[in-house]
């Protein structure tokens, strides 16, 4: 605890961590895929990563951690989460992550809803992940609003990068939103998309505030930074079929930059996805027909879309286990190539779908996602391979800054390593 | 509960307090005993077992490393089954005439993993509406359905769970909107026309019950009770009660016969949950729940087997292991609701370290396809924490703790002699991440192999979809 607290102490005093470290001679996991690399020298300064990898010097005064036998790595980056955005899921007074209600539906801006005190954030990062792409849900519209990307850092900084995509529903549950149908959800996209173009062309003339406007001013304004490419519009499709659909759109919107998301039965268009050069954040390890548009549900699905050229990283979406979760989907991906006739990922793939793969999905492969020079230094030292179950941080640092490797679980957890009450109650028990 | 006749609502503490067979006992008889019609038994298993075990070959993996399930480790050791049972287990065994040789180097054997809660079947995939067969969410008391009738053997679930699981045994559970959700049944992981065939034979019933958040949501949200927690109380103790004079006029008359007292369906449940037939399983989160439910048993003279997901249960780890009451949990789910708030990762290894029985479980189509790796992170988190726990020790919850749980480990969830050959060749150590089944056998048939798509189960709903069930 003491550490924990000096630790603390010297991050408050430090922000921006000028502090030059070098960590030597662990297995460093460079996150771009890569193989892991043994003996490797990762250096960070003034928050960012110098350089990564074997032969690297260590820079003169530096505060050198010495990582033998343990791994170096990227941190992860949790992909599609409502990390921040609520306490616990079932608890609708403080959930964040949808508007049911709302008139707006496109300019939701989930970076306001952050709250870099949530408990989960604490937790997770005791588990390895350094940032979220935090994401709003659809509630009252196939347009759920703007994601932020954030970091876990135990700060008040949370949030990395605002307003950073927008994000659609297109599938079953986007025609659900849209009256009842895909058709539906279809006419509802272009109609939204048009009238931003109308905004665009005329703001004066533009309704957008009386009761009936299907879309506001203010999202008509996101709209447009989607029709425009200055964010990613990222499409949540399940089937072939729907995903057909979605690369076809540029054809009317071409500066649209696609993602599509989830793609369950994206093995089955991987060339058509590829040609196209569409990220997908899939989900990971989906091989239940879950609904009718899963019906050629894989595991498989990453390995052949991988195999095809198709960029893709993993989805943490729903993890009831937290979005540490991510390590073991990866891991599995990487058991699978063993089974024959299933597709999976060798390691360093695996490794980059949970890191550098969701940030260069979202546009920001330079700055987050692994341990090349110049990004952002959350690094993280494993006691072992960060996608074996067996292995957990044991230090971290998130923009160059060394983090407590305390949450209210590892206080929960040593109240009750023995769960009989002494001298006084539980409720007295605490570091 | 519309077919309760009976008037007598509450039972004073004394009449609870005498044996439960007192009331069986012949002292009470009338002296015309002698012209009462002698009694007739309602059927007590009205949709027996049709399962069949499959044809095998004897079989001897040898040179592996092998978990036994009762917490023994024997590396480079064998395996020995045939006739569908295990023959033996030791370090070195000589294959008999005719038997296949399966050289295990650098695999593991374990017994199958016996999942003691699970909605297969009962809310299968595809997910859609109709298929929404687990929760007969219409009133807080349905201790009349029973899971089995709403169990869908065209799963695609069933398949994937053996295939990446290891899977071999599972409990349905009705799910947990109501306090009692009706029966449960076991079910072997084996594919079949019918329910009737996949039911594991001669395992007693399990009664589903909930309490916290769901049952007084559910509810309280149609405006009726329970709508509390002090409500879901209220409702399970007025029914414990008049189960208790159920089970009186129903013990009284099949010892006595005369006239027959009106059959009720759901009290049938709780009458065999008070005869110690039927086992209790009970969805329950938070500690404090879970120790108010251990005294209602004890104030109706029933036991509760295990509680279900338990989140808590490391809280009162000692209070468990004095109640003889099992924890079945989740490694490190948390956060997805208030009552799941306290949830950590070393839940399991505290119940361990204290002595209680603790196990893992499922409840999920996806996480039943990985417990082993499930109880790989308890035990990364017990380790880490200062708890040591050998990875044998640690295979007793994937298939032990819960087949006692179920009351079937005299027929399986160990590699003992004469046990039923539910066994699982790992390509490697289980509980790494790197590491699948590679075959699985059930009663010693081959059912599943990682090397010949021949033994791949494809349920009917995938047959001819554009996957094939994972196959292609």
């Amino acid at each position: 605890m003491k550490r924990a607290l000096l630790l603390l102490a010297t991050m408050l005093a430090t922000p921006a961590a000028a502090q030059t470290v070098a960590i030597t001679g662990g297995t460093v996991a460079i996150g771009d895929g890569s193989a892991p690399i043994e003996g490797g020298t990762v250096v960070i300064a003034n928050g960012r990563i110098v350089a990564a990898g074997r032969g690297v010097a260590v820079p003169a005064g530096a505060q050198v951690i010495d990582a033998a036998g343990k791994w170096v790595s990227a941190g992860v980056v949790s992909a599609l989460t409502d990390l921040s955005l609520v306490d616990a899921d079932g608890v609708q007074e403080s959930n964040d992550a949808g508007a049911r209600n709302s008139p707006f539906k496109a300019a939701i801006d989930v970076s306001l809803a952050v709250n870099p005190a949530a408990v989960k954030i604490a937790n997770e990062r005791l588990f390895g992940v350094t940032r979220a792409i935090v994401t709003p849900s659809a509630e009252s519209s196939i347009f759920a609003g703007q994601g932020a990307i954030i970091d876990l850092g135990a700060d008040p900084d949370a949030v990395t990068r605002p307003r950073a995509f927008q994000f659609v529903e297109l599938g079953e549950g986007g025609g659900k939103l849209a009256g009842g149908s895909r058709p539906a959800a279809y006419a509802l996209l272009r109609d939204a998309f048009a009238q931003a173009q109308d905004f665009r062309r005329n703001p004066a003339a533009f309704d957008g505030r009386s009761r009936d406007a299907l879309v506001t001013r203010a999202d008509a304004e996101a709209l447009l930074r989607v029709l425009d490419g200055q964010v990613p519009l990222l499409v949540h499709v399940e089937r072939a079929a729907d995903i057909r659909n979605v690369l076809a759109l540029p054809r009317d919107y071409p500066k649209l930059k696609l993602v599509l998301v989830g793609v369950t039965e994206g093995w089955l268009v991987a060339r058509e996805i590829a040609a196209a050069k569409v990220p997908v954040i899939a989900a990971a390890l989906a091989d239940l027909p879950a609904q009718f548009e899963n019906l050629a549900a894989t595991e498989s699905n990453v390995g052949r879309l991988r195999a095809a050229g198709v960029p893709v990283a993993l989805a943490s979406t729903g993890a009831s286990g937290g979005d540490h979760v991510l390590r073991q989907f990866a891991g599995n991906l990487v058991a699978i190539a063993r089974i024959p006739g299933a597709t999976g990922l060798d390691w360093g793939q695996a490794f980059a779908s949970i890191t550098s793969g969701p940030a260069e999905a979202i546009g920001m492969g330079g700055e987050i996602g692994s341990l090349r020079a110049g990004r952002r230094a959350d690094v993280v030292i494993w006691d072992g391979d960060p996608l074996e179950l067996s292995s957990v941080p044991v230090a971290t640092w998130i923009d160059g800054v060394s983090q407590p490797m305390r949450s209210r679980q590892t206080e929960l957890r040593d109240r009750y390593l023995t769960p009989t009450e002494g001298a006084l109650p539980k409720a007295y028990e605490r570091r | 509960m519309n077919s309760i006749r009976t008037r007598r609502v509450l039972l004073s503490a004394a009449l609870l307090a005498l044996p439960l067979s007192a009331c069986a006992t012949a002292k009470d008889k009338p002296a015309t005993t002698a012209k009462k019609a002698p009694p007739v038994r309602y059927a007590r298993n009205p949709y027996p077992s049709t399962y069949r075990a499959y044809p095998g070959t004897p079989t001897l993996v040898r040179n592996v490393t092998v978990f036994d399930g009762e917490g023994g480790r024997i590396d480079g050791g064998a395996v020995l089954f045939a006739d569908g049972k295990v023959v033996a287990v030791g370090q070195t065994l000589d294959a008999p005439a005719g038997a296949t040789v399966i050289d295990g180097q650098g695999k593991y054997v374990t017994p199958g993993v016996v999942d003691i809660h699970s909605h297969l079947g009962d809310y299968p995939t595809p997910s859609v509406q109709a298929h929404s067969d687990g929760n007969e969410a219409t009133a807080p008391i349905t201790a009349d359905v029973w899971a089995e009738h709403s169990v869908w053997p065209q799963d695609p679930g069933f398949g994937r769970a053996l295939a990446n699981g290891g899977v071999t045994t599972l409990q349905i559970l009705p799910g947990s909107a109501n306090l009692m959700g009706g029966r449960s049944v076991v079910l072997k992981n084996v594919y079949a026309r019918t329910m009737q065939a996949m039911k594991f034979p001669g395992a007693p019933y399990g009664l589903k019950m909930a309490c916290g958040e769901n049952p007084k949501r559910v509810y309280g949200s149609k405006n009726r009770e329970p709508s509390t927690r002090m409500g879901n109380v209220a409702v399970d103790r007025q029914t414990w009660a008049k189960a208790v004079a159920y089970k009186r006029k129903w013990d009284k008359y099949e010892a006595e016969g005369g006239d027959a007292p009106d059959r009720d369906i759901g009290m049938d449940t709780l009458r065999g949950v008070l005869s110690g037939e039927i086992m209790v399983q009970n969805h329950c989160y938070r500690a404090d729940e879970m120790a108010i439910v251990l005294d209602m048993a004890k104030e109706f003279g029933y036991h509760v087997t295990a509680f279900h997901h338990a989140v808590e249960a490391y809280k009162i780890a000692d209070l468990l292991k004095s109640s003889g009451t099992c924890a079945a949990v989740w490694a490190d789910w948390y956060g997805f609701k208030m009552e799941s708030y306290d949830g950590i990762g070393e839940n399991l290894a505290i119940l361990e370290n204290a002595g209680a029985c603790a196990m893992i479980h499922s409840d999920d189509e996806n996480g039943i396809q990985r417990l082993n790796q499930e109880v790989a992170k308890v035990l990364s988190s017990a380790r880490h924490s200062g708890i040591q726990i050998s990875d044998a020790a640690a295979w007793k919850w994937l298939s032990l703790a819960p087949a006692k749980a179920l009351g079937i480990d005299a027929q399986t969830g160990s590699l003992k002699p004469g046990k039923m050959a539910d066994v699982v060749l790992w390509n490697g150590n289980p509980f790494s991440v790197y590491t699948r089944p590679e075959k699985v056998w059930v009663d010693g048939a081959l059912l599943y192999d990682a090397n010949d798509p021949k033994r791949r189960p494809v349920s009917d709903f995938e047959l001819g979809q554009p996957g094939s069930g994972d196959v292609k």
